[in-house]
């Protein structure tokens, strides 16, 4: 490739460094969410290990059920909330501008700030850890009473929680702001890359129901710190009150963490496939019917409560698998009969689309009020959780990361250990949650440092911990790969995989403002487009 | 702003504005945040028999209705400093803003003085609870609208609103008019339905 990007002046490293912390491009501020979100992304995966090695046998080895507690509640926290959400923020921080035409986002220093909010709200939780009493232990849905019994860990686990819901509604009010205005000539919003629209339905969730949880941990922190007493229900009020508010934000907030790995995958699966996406419009359409129903459905949380209508909330929840559905045979149906690379972006997405499955189903078992009296914190769940969080979207997030990767650096990473990391994250993610299935059904609770010996889940537990470890080697080889490519120097092309939209259009990786010119936009895959006007053209000279 | 903002704006296709559909974004946001806390007002009210609570005396309507009519004026007020600034006149959204920032704060006087001879404290239970924490934080709404116009004005001071650019202005009274919307909502659900 021709070196025809102007060079800008080379500061040193302090000025380098001065600058990564100052800027306000997108691509730069989508790099630092990558950053931060794998940092926490190692602390919570170390944390699961260590959980997992204490429930490897029968006995406490290591750790007292109340130094566990803040085990499984930091873990959840910090991979929904740090690792998860972020992520995809960054996927949508470096690509959204890019895949519209865009040469950043609409309010580029509110982005910034958006970003460093992070790091001081994971900080803050993490911090409860020096505290008198330990960090936060009420899990990552902090019920009442138990959070209000907490001590300052738990105070600094709500102020941190606000200032990460801050960071991602200052955020996702700039993705909407963004696709809504900023689109290159001829982007119209039915040529809008599956992936923007992804983001654009998780923004407007994010807008709409984190204000929801803001409103919680206030009250929470006023009936802690100020004497109020929302949920105590000796002084008038109510504890089922905390589970209503948090599911009315958490229901969507699930959905906030799968909608761009969905978009991810619909993008991923066309490329590798060399056809268009199946239904363009139906994902669309499902999409957004998510997005409102997503709103319907939080009382499935809460069914053994046994005060919440069960018929409504149940039918509502069940309503929720027919747009899913639609999800999947579009993708299905993407695959039929296409010219199929198994790359490592293909191979994780594949991954992703069987273990989603597994986890969708999981969920529409617990969304019958009868089977989840039985299962309802059980290992069920936990079961069912991570094969959509993980099985769904961390398997995306890595057929991100590897489709994606030489784009922002200009290096592909080395497909042999893509693949290893594949096989061996799959291998032992299903050999870590899929026993918890049946550990769910002989009855083992979540969140219990301990089990006694007699009860039948001592096996099942151990292949567990196995898997658990496996998915460890799995990341160790990722974090190789990333490492020793990083070194290699940069010889990417612009469009390694033969792509559709927009940011394949531009250098690899992009320079600053973004593009040098842009193909003509007349469908939703531009550079697919111009790929084929130029070969057809080469075809008749 | 920076090079990259502004040229980002300039190709921003049509419709309306950046910060203006911001602002309205941002007033979702803060719609679902006050709805929350209505939907906990109106679940507990309806899980008692009498509201406010026995033992708890209603609070008295004399202060917080001439806060009401402050509130509801100045809203009227800020938009007319929206027109003016559509039509050009730089001084007379000056004056009107001025005049907003004052009832503005004027709200704020009056809702600390309601505060200062209230009959009960946050921890008397739940109407208490709800009643300080729901109109605090809406106090702080207006504080921070109240700083929001302060900037507006000085920005026309500076002389940087005229005829072409006045988004600022609309932004800011969005905002403004919602806080208002609230407080009606508050008002409504603390002095009108606790008689
Ligand atoms: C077909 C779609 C789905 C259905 C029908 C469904 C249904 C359910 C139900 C009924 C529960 C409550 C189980 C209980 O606590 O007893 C649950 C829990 C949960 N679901 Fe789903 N779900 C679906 C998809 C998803 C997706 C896509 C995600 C995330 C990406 C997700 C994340 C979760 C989480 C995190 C919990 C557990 C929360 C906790 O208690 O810690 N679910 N699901
Ligand atoms: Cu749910």
């Amino acid at each position: 490739m021709i070196e025809t990007r102007p060079r800008t002046m080379a500061p040193g490293p302090r000025g380098r460094f001065v600058s990564w912390l100052t800027t306000t491009d997108h691509k730069r501020i989508g790099i630092l969410y990558f950053l931060n979100s794998f940092l926490f992304f190692g602390v919570g995966g170390v944390f699961a290990l260590l959980m997992r090695t204490e429930l490897a046998r029968p006995g406490t080895q290591i750790f007292a059920p109340h130094a566990y507690n803040q085990l499984f509640t930091i873990h959840g926290t910090l991979m929904v909330f740090l690792f998860i959400f972020p992520v995809l923020s960054g996927f949508g921080n470096y690509f959204v501008p890019l895949q519209i035409g865009a040469l950043d986002m609409a309010f580029p220093r509110i982005n910034a700030l958006s970003f460093w909010l992070l790091p001081v709200g994971g900080l803050t939780i993490l911090s409860g850890f020096l505290t008198k009493g330990g960090a936060a232990a009420a899990g990552w849905t902090n019920y009442v009473p138990l959070a209000a019994q907490g001590r300052t860990g738990e105070d600094l686990w709500i102020v941190g929680l606000l200032i990460v819901g801050t960071s991602s509604i200052l955020g996702a009010i700039n993705f909407i702001v963004t696709i809504l205005r900023l689109r290159a000539p001829g982007m119209s919003m039915t040529r809008l890359p599956i992936f923007v629209w992804s983001i654009l339905a998780q923004s407007l969730l994010v807008v709409l129901a984190t204000p929801v949880l803001t409103a919680a941990l206030m009250m929470l922190f006023a009936d802690r710190r100020l004497g109020a007493s929302f949920f105590d229900a000796t002084r008038g009020g109510n504890v089922l009150l905390w589970q209503h508010v948090f599911w009315f934000f958490a229901h969507p907030e699930v959905y906030i963490l799968i909608l761009a790995a969905w978009g991810v995958v619909s993008e991923i699966l066309p490329v590798f496939s060399g056809k268009p996406l199946f239904g363009y419009r139906g994902v669309v359409l499902a999409f957004l019917m998510i997005t409102a129903l997503s709103f319907t459905v939080w009382a499935h949380h809460m069914f053994a409560t046994g005060a919440v209508e069960l018929p409504f909330f149940s039918a509502t929840t069940e309503l929720i698998s027919i747009p899913t559905g639609v999800l999947f045979f579009n993708w299905l149906f993407t695959l039929r009969n296409g010219k199929l690379r198994f790359e490592p972006p293909m191979l994780f997405a594949l991954g992703f689309i069987a273990m989603f499955l597994i986890g969708g189903i999981d969920g529409v078992w617990t969304a019958s009020p009868a089977v989840d009296f039985a299962l309802t914190d059980t290992y069920w769940v936990v079961a069912h959780i991570h094969y959509v969080l993980f099985g769904g979207t961390v398997f995306g997030i890595m057929a991100a990361m590897y489709y994606w990767f030489p784009k922002i650096t200009g290096r592909m990473l080395s497909k042999r250990l893509g693949q290893w990391h594949f096989w061996i994250q799959l291998v032992g993610f299903n050999l870590t949650f899929f026993p918890m299935h049946i550990l769910g059904l002989r009855g083992m609770p979540r969140r219990i440092a301990d089990y006694a010996p007699n009860r039948g889940w001592t096996f099942l537990n151990g292949l567990s911990t196995l898997g658990s470890y496996l998915i460890g080697v799995a990341m160790l080889i990722f974090l190789v790969n990333v490492i020793t490519t990083l070194r290699k120097p940069r010889t990417a092309p612009d469009d390694p995989w033969e792509a559709n939209t927009l940011e394949w259009a531009t250098s690899s990786p992009p320079p600053p403002h973004n593009f040098d010119a842009l193909p003509p936009i007349t469908s939703n895959r531009p550079v697919y487009d111009a790929r084929h006007t130029a070969a057809r053209a080469e075809g008749t000279s | 702003m920076s090079v990259s903002e502004t040229i980002a704006d300039e190709r921003a296709v049509r419709g309306t504005s950046s910060p203006i559909l911001g602002m309205v974004l941002f007033v979702a946001s803060e719609a679902m945040f006050f709805a929350a806390f209505f939907g906990v007002y109106f679940t507990i009210r309806a899980s008692q028999s009498s509201w406010p609570p026995k033992g708890i005396e209603a609070p008295k309507l004399g202060i917080p209705s001439v806060a009401t009519v402050l509130l509801v004026t100045s809203s009227f007020v800020l938009q007319a400093g929206v027109r003016a600034i559509q039509r050009g006149q730089t001084r007379r959204l000056e004056r009107l803003l001025a005049a907003t920032i004052v009832m503005g704060l004027g709200f704020l006087v009056l809702q600390v003085w309601d505060y200062s001879r209230s009959p009960f404290g946050i921890r008397s239970g739940i109407f208490p609870s709800l009643f300080y924490v729901m109109t605090s934080l809406h106090l702080a709404h207006v504080a921070g609208g109240v700083v929001f116009l302060s900037m507006i004005l000085a920005q026309s001071r500076t002389g940087q609103l005229s005829l072409e650019r006045h988004e600022p202005v609309e932004a800011g009274a969005i905002y403004w008019h919602f806080v208002d919307v609230v407080w009606i909502g508050l008002f409504t659900a603390f002095y009108l339905l606790t008689r």
